[in-house]
């Protein structure tokens, strides 16, 4: 059984060798964001960035905010699969999604201080002056609910961990009301993050301009999040191999199968939305220019070929086909998420007047994906995520079989 | 007060709002304050002499440029308002020689800017200036995104309290009584610009139509364009040779986002009653699955109990005849020695 495989071990190992690859890069990485972190808040944004009057938003936004909170979208994917939907089979799922996603919006969060003028201010929108008329303060307010919604659907690993029966009990039986919360103030702030853009028609190529942007920017997000579970369990897979238990391995494969059909079906559904949008517009002759071929090569080549993988990965069974097809979406909703918020913004702007990245911004970027990184490989190797808890295995059962099984396990089976 | 014509605007819009078609321009839409101020600029009638430039920079007490006002050769290239800057003159070559305008913020009776500040910080006000508070402002910078002039601007040098920068038309120093009309208007040699309320503005445009034919273009730039603005120019040549973009529209800012914002109600209504009831499906069928397995598992336990009595007496009756037939043959043994003693006994003797 899986219970020996718990805490001890990495612990020990991680002492016994700190200079490994790994530690090295990301410790490198650390430090240049350190550096970097010093030079933002002494020279300003003006200091580490290329942003300008013209282009006020550059790749923190594109990437750390837009991008960042799409792949953060397996948490409300997995638990509405599993707790509202009553997809039982794909419960082991949920905990390292529900961790990845509290981790993407802390990070989201995180990554917001260094790119606004005044950070400590972040919460007067919330507390102290509201401005309801704006799409961002609905973008703010419901990620920072969905963060403190996020942190309590994480709780029970930590309160496992720290052997805290009663709370953890307490916090479990809040489940469905923090999954529907959560799934109502995703669908908000995941849709107005494509609505943030509906106030410059002027400045977004017609492209990408829509009045289904929020929309497209929902339905891509649930494909976005289906992808990152199947991505992030392939990877979690490979390198936290000996967290797991046997109810995760033994899940795993059915997991991603079942996972890759619901993927399937979103980003078929997408690609059609995309061209009833493309069609409502009657953009079709904006396809033949340089744009064209870019909105082409996303739609194509990022939605139509990864639905079609998906598809026949499913119906062959086929892992392989299916991870390389949750990258490949992966990719596809960062560039659309990068055309909408940049390529394809200020498209009238002369190119001497467009917006590239310093590589401080991208290091930045690079350094805040390291720090999560670190967080999640802290907590997945520590903490319930990859295996139950053999304290409370038989408690998710409880609902399942509610008279029949009254004797737990012995807590000293915890290692056996 | 302001907020609130947004919301009334909102509430105007909600019902065309889920898949964004154009928002309807109900009876209650917003066509600006009565009695509010703005500028007229006369594109034929300025000179760039910067004197506009000198008299905003002075009033408002921002840094010395690089290069002084005089300095004409700063129009040989494309400039645009910055940190310390509130407003520029560009230089235009157009099929009509060379002409010149002035820019800054447009004061929209429906900003952009305001209906993106997530705190706020912009305030429309009844006198007709679009000002903004540095108490709050956070610089998340969407407002420079929302605006479709390109006005504001930030201090992206500044790493602790960087500002949000624009022209508020004076309007601090005229409440203060300390200028009857903005400094660029004020320091205008040549009556390009005029201040006043924007229905005389229009009224005056008009008059300068009929009294100069030929001179201007039929069109006053400002009074519709984004749903109308304070600041309103009138030209010799097509807006779009002096910089101004003439495929901004007439939808005023605020209505593009507002069926986004109009469905959110919907959605934090509609979303928890389909998903509760999504649940309480999936819970149904769960737990008819479940009453069908225990019912089938009751069966299979009956069974099983059944077959395991019947094996049970069987056994039983098994291990009895076993039993019988060894104490049979036990006692047959038994009986069989004692006559094999016996006879031994017999033989003895
Ligand atoms: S021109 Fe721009 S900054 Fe000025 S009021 Fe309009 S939206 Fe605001
Ligand atoms: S930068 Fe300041 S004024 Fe502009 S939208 Fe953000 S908070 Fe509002």
């Amino acid at each position: 059984m899986s219970g020996e495989h718990a805490p001890s071990t990495p612990v020990a190992a991680e002492r016994a060798s700190l200079l490994t690859p790994f530690n090295i890069v990301t410790g490198l990485i650390v430090f240049v964001g350190l550096i970097l972190t010093i030079l933002r808040f002494t020279k300003g944004l003006a200091g580490v960035t290329n942003l300008s009057d013209n282009n006020p938003w550059g790749i923190w936004i594109s990437f750390d905010l837009l991008c960042g909170v799409a792949l953060a979208a397996g948490g409300y994917t997995t638990s509405a699969a599993c707790y509202v939907f009553g997809l039982k089979r794909y419960h082991s799922a949920v905990r390292p999604a529900i961790l990845t996603a509290f981790l993407g919006y802390a990070l989201v969060v995180f990554a917001l201080h260094y790119d606004v003028g005044r950070p400590w201010r972040l919460p007067y929108p919330i507390f102290y002056s509201p401005g309801p008329t704006s799409v961002l303060f609905e973008v703010g307010l419901c990620v920072f609910l969905y963060l403190n919604v996020l942190f309590l659907e994480w709780t029970p690993s930590a309160l496992e961990w720290l052997g805290l029966k009663k709370w953890r009990n307490v916090m479990v039986k809040m489940t469905l009301a923090l999954t529907i919360f959560g799934v109502v103030l995703s669908t908000m702030h995941q849709s107005s993050l494509g609505a943030l853009f509906l106030i410059a028609p002027s400045k977004l190529h017609p492209l990408w301009y829509s009045s289904y942007l929020p929309v497209f920017f929902f339905i891509s997000s649930i494909a976005a999040g289906l992808s990152m579970v199947i991505f992030e369990g392939t990877l979690s897979h490979r390198y936290l191999h000996d967290k797991m238990d046997d109810h995760y391995l033994s899940t795993h494969d059915q997991v991603h199968l079942g996972f890759a059909r619901g993927a399937a079906v979103v980003l078929v559904i997408y690609f059609f939305l995309k061209l009833v949008g493309l069609a409502l517009d009657n953009n079709w002759h904006y396809l033949l220019t340089g744009y064209g071929a870019m909105y082409s090569l996303e739609l194509l080549g990022f939605v139509a070929l990864p639905a079609l993988m998906y598809a026949v990965g499913v119906r062959e069974k086929n892992l392989k086909i299916i991870r390389w097809a949750a990258v490949i979406t992966v990719l596809g909703i960062v560039l659309n998420r990068f055309n909408v918020s940049w390529f394809a913004f200020n498209w009238q702007l002369p190119a001497a007047e467009r917006y590239f990245p310093s590589w401080m911004e991208v290091a930045v970027s690079i350094y805040i994906v390291t720090v999560g990184l670190l967080v999640f490989r802290f907590i997945a190797t520590r903490m319930p995520i990859f295996y139950e808890h053999p304290d409370f295995k038989e408690a998710e059962l409880e609902e399942e079989e509610p008279h029949e099984h009254e004797t737990r396990p012995h807590p000293q089976s915890f290692g056996h | 007060m302001q907020r609130r014509q947004f919301l009334g605007l909102l509430g105007a819009t909600a019902a065309t709002a889920v898949l964004g078609k154009p928002a309807q321009a109900g009876p209650k839409h917003f066509t600006g304050y009565p009695d509010s101020y703005g500028v007229l600029f006369d594109a034929t009638r300025c000179i760039g002499c910067r004197r506009c430039e000198a008299g905003c920079n002075r009033v408002n007490h921002l840094p010395a440029p690089a290069r002084p006002f005089d300095d004409l050769s700063v129009l040989d290239t494309k400039r645009r308002t910055d940190g310390r800057t509130f407003t520029v003159v560009n230089r235009y070559e157009t099929a009509k020689g060379i002409v010149y305008r002035k820019n800054q913020c447009q004061h929209c009776l429906e900003p952009a800017c305001a209906s993106s500040c997530f705190v706020a910080a912009y305030d429309k006000t009844p006198q007709g200036a679009v000002t903004w508070n540095e108490k709050v402002c956070v610089g998340c910078r969407y407002c420079m995104i929302a605006c479709p002039f390109d006005i504001p601007t930030f201090e992206y040098w500044d790493p602790l309290a960087p500002k949000i920068m624009k022209c508020h038309l004076c309007y601090p120093h005229i409440t203060a009584g300390k200028l009857r009309v903005p400094g660029c208007v004020g320091a205008c040699p040549t009556e390009a610009l005029v201040y006043g309320r924007r229905a005389d503005l229009i009224r005056e445009a008009r008059q300068r139509f009929h009294l100069f034919p030929g001179r201007y273009l039929d069109h006053i730039y400002g009074e519709h364009e984004m749903g109308g603005t304070n600041w309103l120019y009138i030209s010799g040549v097509p807006f779009s040779q002096i910089g101004l973009r003439e495929d901004l529209g007439v939808t005023p800012a605020p209505e593009f986002t507002s069926g986004a914002l109009a469905a959110v109600p919907i959605i934090a209504a509609a979303w928890p009653a389909l998903l509760l009831g999504i649940y309480a499906i999936s819970q149904a069928k769960d737990k008819a699955a479940r009453q069908e397995k225990r019912e089938a598992l009751k069966e299979a336990l009956a069974k099983a109990k059944a077959e395991c009595d019947a094996e049970l007496a069987k056994v039983k009756a098994k291990a009895e005849a076993d039993k019988k037939a060894a104490i049979e043959r036990e006692v047959k043994k038994a009986l069989e020695e004692a006559a094999k003693a016996q006879a031994a006994k017999e033989e003895g003797e």
